[in-house]
């Protein structure tokens, strides 16, 4: 696994939304870069023979029959909603003119 | 906003060889969505089909539907897909109004469906293979309406509102291998194959498939090269084109577009086009960036999902018929001709037909009314003839009458006319406007009687032996008896009175 710098971390805030100061992003890349190394020495651990996991728990086919349960009325979708307006969320405009 | 130069739709074809593919976005039709178990419904008042895992909130944990699973595998054994026995979820990050919770759950690495085949059979009947990538399955999003601006468009906007009804609306998205060699067929083959994608998970039952409510959702993927090279030219992504014929004259346009393009000398920017119904042409989207980096990574709150032979078998002899297979084996039952079908397919009568054989009536007849009375009144209705309120079992019933002899076919079309205003059942309609044919000979004899005597030179005509003459005559009895006779039996009863071998 490559090492971990300085532009890999600020390519990552970018994507992520996350807003970080030089500084932050010198920390972060040296601290990620330890996280980095320690998952490492489990790829040494785990041999050929052991698949890949993407849950920690055996477990598979977690299913629920198609049936209707809980729902929210719109009052209490939009309880949380920084600005509402006719029932629904009110967002920013997302796109600049063009 | 500047207009494209185009080549004509020829001369692209000559310098350039399109290869297309195709994401195919199905809604499924369960009760309830994707990972949550709020009410998959289309058309409810906004943000009422909701629940705290479809608004994305802190700490609330999706559970897959086990329905929807079913559907999607259903989906891929119609599509000639290998079922995957081990498939994972994974979490497609970016950041849009209309996914709550900043990432999309979707699959990434493993399918659950993958290598498949679809034959496209074209208009002319030629038959073109289409490989099936993978088909897997997904969340929808939310729907976004943007507020202000001159058109209604993204573009302007001063801010959108957010419904979230659609949001966790089970998705199953159908990716095809890139489609070399369909030359210039290229756009009709375009508009055959989400034609036939979508008429398969309507047979399936497993999605309304109405693509004006964006049940079926099209993004198309043109690229050119020129003609002999191997190597694929840079492909566009034109988005969300929402209707069949929208489909062919997107992919035509960009055909196009890309020609005039590459013949200038300019390479083709690899970006997502937007499609308007109102130019039928494509405006640019946003380019291929980093943004488009979506960190793809397991989804940590679902397990995986595990396919045994006896499930998937169990789900394949759910198949119904495939659609391809059942129109052969009907055109092959009714004798029609490959036009006579082509244009019952075309109506959308197929079914209709189909139940109104069942019911009893001759294959002939069926056409015949479906495809004649009933079409040009669902015509200046404006509605489709099988939405008209005319059910086979009328049909039926008026042929019944016909062969029977109670009406004929000029009476029919005023019994079906009653039908559809609420007058009943054919019979009754028939009873209630006198409409039977006058079967009685006495009382057609008065009328011949009256009709010869008021043309007596056509009656000495046939007399002559001028036997096509009698047409006049029964013209007539017809008007006497304002049409309710039975045209050859009036026609056998005049040549006799007059003593004339017919």
């Amino acid at each position: 696994m490559a090492a971990i710098n300085r532009e890999d971390v600020a390519h990552l805030a970018q994507l992520a939304h996350i807003e970080m100061s030089d500084d932050e992003l010198d920390r972060m890349a040296n601290e990620l870069a330890v996280i980095v190394d320690s998952v490492k020495s489990v790829s040494e651990a785990a041999g050929d023979d052991i698949p890949a996991t993407s849950h920690p728990i055996p477990l598979t086919n977690v299913m629920r029959e198609d049936v209707v349960g809980h729902v929210l009325t719109a009052e209490e979708a939009l309880s949380g909603a920084p600005d509402a307006q006719d029932g629904r969320f009110k967002v920013p405009a997302i796109l600049e003119e063009s | 906003m500047s207009v494209d130069t185009i080549l004509s739709f020829d001369e692209a074809m000559e310098k350039y060889d399109p290869v297309l593919g195709f994401e195919v976005h199905v809604e499924l039709n369960t009760k309830t969505k994707m990972f949550s178990s709020a009410p998959n419904e289309f058309g409810d008042e906004p943000n009422t089909n909701v629940n705290e895992v479809c608004l994305g909130l802190p700490g609330v944990l999706p559970v897959v539907n086990k329905k929807a699973v079913e559907s999607s595998i259903l989906i891929g054994l119609a599509l000639n897909c290998k079922i995957a026995e081990h498939c994972t979820f994974a979490r497609k990050q970016y950041f849009y109004p209309d996914t709550p919770k900043n990432f999309q759950t979707s699959q990434y690495e493993d399918p659950i469906c993958y290598d498949g085949w679809l034959d496209i059979e074209l208009e002319d009947g030629t038959v073109f293979r289409v490989e099936i990538e993978r088909a897997h399955m997904e969340e929808d999003a939310g729907k976004l309406t943007h507020m202000g601006g001159a058109t209604g468009r993204i573009q302007g906007a001063d801010f959108s509102l957010v419904d979230y009804n659609r949001s966790g609306v089970p998705l199953v998205e159908i990716v095809t291998k890139p489609i070399e060699g369909a030359g210039s067929r290229a756009p009709e083959l375009a508009k055959a194959y989400v034609a036939a994608v979508r008429e398969i998970v309507k047979n399936l039952g497993v999605s309304d498939a109405k693509m004006e409510r964006g049940n079926v959702r099209c993004d198309a993927n043109v690229s050119l090269r020129p003609h002999g090279q191997e190597k694929f030219g840079t492909r566009t992504e034109t988005k969300n084109v929402n209707s069949l014929r929208a489909v062919e004259n997107a992919v035509k346009f960009e055909i196009q577009r890309h020609a005039a393009v590459l013949d200038s000398g300019v390479l083709i920017t690899q970006e997502t086009r937007h499609w308007h119904e109102d130019t039928k042409s494509t405006t640019s989207g946003r380019p291929k960036s980093d943004a488009d980096d979506y960190r793809y990574f397991p989804e940590p709150d679902l397990v995986p999902i595990v396919t045994t032979a006896e499930w998937v078998e169990e789900l394949r002899s759910r198949l119904p018929e495939p659609p391809a297979e059942r129109r052969k084996r009907l055109q092959s039952d009714w004798g029609y001709t490959d036009l006579e079908f082509r244009d019952v397919v075309n109506a959308g009568l197929m079914d209709e037909i189909e139940e109104t054989v069942a019911a009893g009536a001759s294959a002939a007849a069926a056409r015949k009314w479906w495809m004649g009375e009933i079409a040009r009144r669902a015509k200046v209705a404006d509605v489709d003839p099988a939405a008209l309120g005319v059910t086979p079992a009328v049909v039926v019933e008026i042929e019944k009458l016909i062969a029977a002899g109670s009406i004929n076919d000029k009476l029919a079309r005023q019994v079906l006319d009653g039908v559809l205003e609420g007058e009943g059942t054919p019979a009754e309609v028939v009873a209630k406007r006198g409409l039977a044919v006058v079967s009685d000979d006495g009382a057609l004899q008065t009328a011949i009687d009256e009709a010869l005597a008021a043309q007596p030179d056509v009656a000495e005509k046939i007399r002559g032996g001028k036997v096509q003459a009698v047409g006049a005559i029964v013209g007539g009895v017809m008007k006497a008896t304002r049409g309710q006779a039975d045209a050859g039996r009036v026609r056998e009863l005049i040549l006799k009175t007059l003593g004339v071998e017919g």
